[in-house]
């Protein structure tokens, strides 16, 4: 087998200088240190993507081991060879060889916590059955010392037929020298020979192989093992295998009936199995007098419900505060640096379309999206460290049963809660969520959830439009922000209630969860984890939104009329004439402003703005609003600019210096455009509309088809125009 | 007594086990099979759901799950993990 062919898929950055001898999976538990081991074992030399057609990521490195190179591939968690999500039904075809461009690992590296041993050896005994060569990696081997465990390694190996165990730390790579020079020459070792656990099934495994082994079916001894145990129909159906013949299929039936009775099979292997591991465990695994540290204990009572709760919301609190506040300040900086060099690039070149187009299109693109990495870092950093440190299974135990009374389970709560700062993260994060329907459901709600986007907007309009009155011991802003926020939450809530009893019926999903013991995060792993998914980010909405803003800048810039430039020059030259000094260069800026707005009105934008304004006219919206909502729907965040220029006040608008203009804009027969009931229903538009290219693409990505993103636009869409509707019509008849 | 009447600290022996539901039967996956000795550790916000211990890994599971395993104390004898099922020498098929 020494002889494969190279990975299909190219490794891109990594410098090929040898082809790899042979594959080796890297395959364990959830939780159980194998990306940290992967980490360790490859280095940089590594490349992540997603297996073709599934939102799965794919990881594999090149390992140099002295004079072997041998390609890692890290397999997707699973506690078994019987998935229960795309990830796992991912890992178990790639070691059987049946996923297209990945080619059937030659070795396997089982990755095994020492702390856990128990439930660590199921899925190396059914890795043991494929018959390949193995090597089993025993982490955490410090935290099984300090818990007093004591675990005979060669005996371990003894049991696992031969196979050779090396105990590892992955943090301080202490034991990895062993490892690796096993893994140099592994997949040219004997496969281990291992005890019959349940002879029955062996037997059976037996009678199918001249119909369903290499030479007929064509399906390996542990595939018909796994058709044995899960079934004929459900085992193809996941694993992508043609029709089994009639005859084979009617054996199959009948040694399943004789194997397993009317009990479940998979009952019947785990109590086969579990039997063999606590006759091996009492044979290899010692627990000493148990040292009870104080860390110990502080994490157990950390971990009771209130404490735990009280935590919960420390923590979110920390989070929403270094999103909100600390990256704000990052945020400035970037925001006044791009501007500066938009400025800069726009005074060095002569005016037209060439400077325009770099300083107001691609500068400010780049701007619009790099604006966002200071809160998308701390955000995945959060994620990241909550993921690595155990605490994220922890907060979806905390918080379960209240997310289930809105259909949910708590695996959805990290994720609902990222979205606050921004959706494109959070619909990433759904990735712990192994239910489907969960998934998708949550993924829907995301949008709702009021995001660092939206905040601009409602500042804006709360400031200008909302009296500053009290109301008790509360402003009636604030009180106006605060219930945006609710109605955010609200919307998001009653789309998974009405989801999950319509299109997203089903039991509510089960919620079984391994919780992992608390580990300090390791720092290189926690580094490359947010490189890969800011790099994610970057690819999939970064290109988005900078498209987006080259768009929108196209639009609101195309035609250009000579007439109005002409007009412009001319009030120019007449201020000139008139006016010295400061005077004139503020009559000079109004001119501009002025300019910017009258060629804001026939461009592209304003047209378009002025063609489907009889459509929000029921909203109380004149075309100025419908031009900058159709500028804000692919990012919302624009519609502040588009404002800024379409009321000829530049497109640095603050509150004070829009509010004062839109305040006095009115219709053509004299009727102030922005009354309360308009302005509440334009944010209540804003609260419920999902107007986010970027978020468009990551559920298209997610969700793996058009059919999610397009249902949401749709779907916000109209609800967001329906409330405004109403408010609006309500509030003025009122 | 099932799973889902247990005190925190309680450690038990499962007896026995109603399989029919498939999350039941990927808790057995999980080791949670007759013969293990599972601690209960606590139950979470509101009563649900409850986190377990079995042979050092904590597993967290839903009440009405839980009601599928039949408890006994530890201590009480109990057929199905005496000496004697556990004669069955795994060497000797090798």
């Amino acid at each position: 087998m020494s002889s494969r062919p190279e990975i299909a898929v190219p490794l891109r950055n990594v410098a090929i200088t040898r082809r790899a001898s042979a594959t080796i999976a890297v395959v364990g538990n959830p939780n159980s240190g194998k990306s940290s081991l992967f980490n360790r074992l490859t280095g940089m030399n590594q490349h992540t993507a997603n297996y073709p057609g599934v939102t799965v990521e794919r990881r594999v490195g090149r390992a140099r081991l002295g004079a072997a190179v041998v390609d890692l591939i890290d397999l997707p968690g699973t506690y078994s060879l019987s998935a229960n999500s795309m990830d796992e039904q991912i890992a178990i075809g790639v070691l059987f060889g049946r996923v297209l461009g990945t080619p059937r690992p030659d070795a396997i590296l089982a990755v095994v916590d020492a702390t856990r041993l128990y439930q660590s050896l199921y899925l190396v005994q059914q890795l043991l059955d494929l018959g390949r060569p193995l090597a089993v990696a025993l982490t955490m081997s410090d935290a099984a010392q300090a818990e007093g465990l004591k675990i005979d390694v060669e005996r371990l190996s003894h049991h696992l037929g031969g196979a050779a165990v090396f105990p590892v730390v992955a943090t301080t790579g202490r034991g990895f020298e062993p490892l690796r020079a096993a893994l140099a020459g592994l997949a040219q070792a004997a496969a281990p020979r291992v005890p019959a656990v349940w002879p029955e099934l062996e037997h059976a495994v037996r009678e199918l192989e001249p119909d369903l082994g290499a030479k007929g079916a064509g399906l390996q001894r542990a595939e018909i093992e796994r058709l044995l145990v899960e079934g004929a129909d459900e085992f193809r159906a996941g694993a992508n295998l043609p029709p089994l013949p009639a005859e084979a299929r009617a054996n199959v039936d009948a040694l399943r009936a004789g194997l397993f009775g009317a009990e479940p099979a998979l009952a019947v292997e785990a109590r086969h199995r579990y039997e063999w591991i606590r006759f091996v465990l009492r044979d290899v695994q010692t627990t000493g007098s148990v040292v009870r540290r104080r860390s110990a204990a502080l994490i157990h009572w950390i971990n009771q419900p209130w404490p735990a709760t009280v935590l919960f919301v420390l923590s979110m609190a920390i989070v929403f505060q270094a999103v909100f506040a600390w990256a704000t300040v990052f945020m400035d900086w970037i925001d006044a640096g791009v501007s500066g060099i938009g400025a800069a690039v726009a005074a060095s070149l002569p005016e037209g379309a060439v400077a325009s187009f770099l300083a107001d299109g691609v500068i400010a693109g780049v701007g619009s999206v790099i604006i966002f990495l200071p809160q998308i870092l701390i955000l995945f950093l959060f994620i990241i460290l909550m993921e690595d440190t155990g605490y994220l299974a922890r907060a979806a135990f905390l918080v379960d049963r209240a997310m289930r009374s809105i259909g949910l389970s708590g695996q959805s709560v990290i994720p609902l809660l990222s979205s606050f700062a921004c959706a494109v993260p959070a619909i990433m994060a759904t990735r712990v969520i192994p239910d489907r329907r969960d998934r998708i459901a949550t993924i829907l709600a995301s949008p709702f959830m009021t995001c660092s986007a939206r905040l601009p907007v409602y500042a804006l309009l709360i400031a200008a439009f909302v009296p500053a009155q009290s109301v008790f011991i509360f402003n009636l802003q604030g009180l106006v922000l605060f219930g945006l926020y609710v109605l955010g939450i609200v919307g998001g809530v009653a789309t998974t209630f009405l989801l999950r009893r319509s299109v997203l019926r089903g039991k509510n999903p089960p919620f079984i969860l391994a919780l992992p013991e608390f580990r300090l995060p390791n720092v290189r792993t926690v580094i490359m984890k947010l490189l890969d998914r800011v790099r994610i980010f970057l690819r999939r909405a970064g290109t988005v939104i900078f498209a987006v803003a080259v768009v929108v800048w196209a639009l609101a810039y195309f035609p250009r009329s000579d007439a109005l430039e002409q007009q412009r020059l001319a009030a120019v030259d007449a201020a000139a004439s008139t006016l010295t000094g400061p005077a004139l260069d503020e009559r000079i800026a109004e001119i501009d402003n002025e300019a910017a707005a009258a060629h804001l009105e026939q461009s592209w934008l304003g047209r378009a703005g002025q063609m489907v304004a009889p459509v929000f006219a029921p909203l109380g919206w004149d075309w100025r609003i419908s031009a900058a909502v159709i500028a804000g729907f692919p990012a919302r965040e624009v519609v502040v600019a588009v404002l800024g220029t379409i009321y000829a006040v530049g497109d640095d608008a603050n509150e004070q210096s829009l509010a004062a203009r839109l305040s006095s804009a009115t219709w053509p027969d004299g009727r102030l455009v922005f009354t309360l009931p308009m302005v509440l229903g334009l944010l209540v538009f804003y609260a419920w509309c999902l107007q986010c290219a970027a978020t468009l693409a990551v559920i298209r990505r997610e969700t793996n088809s058009w059919r999610w993103p397009v249902f949401a636009w749709g779907y916000m869409t109209v609800l967001g125009y329906t409330a405004a509707l109403l408010i609006y019509q309500v509030g003025s008849s009122a | 007594m099932t799973l889902a009447d247990l005190k925190p600290g309680e450690t038990v022996r499962i007896e026995a086990i109603a399989t029919a539901d498939t999350t039941v039967q990927r808790l057995m996956v999980l080791g949670l099979v007759e013969g293990a000795e599972v601690t209960f550790v606590r139950a979470s916000l509101g009563g649900d759901p409850l986190e377990f211990r079995v042979f050092g890994a904590a597993i967290s599971l839903r009440r009405e799950h839980a009601r599928c395993f039949r408890v006994s104390p530890v201590g009480a004898s109990s057929a199905r993990d005496s000496v004697a099922s556990e004669a069955r020498s795994y060497q000797d098929l090798s």
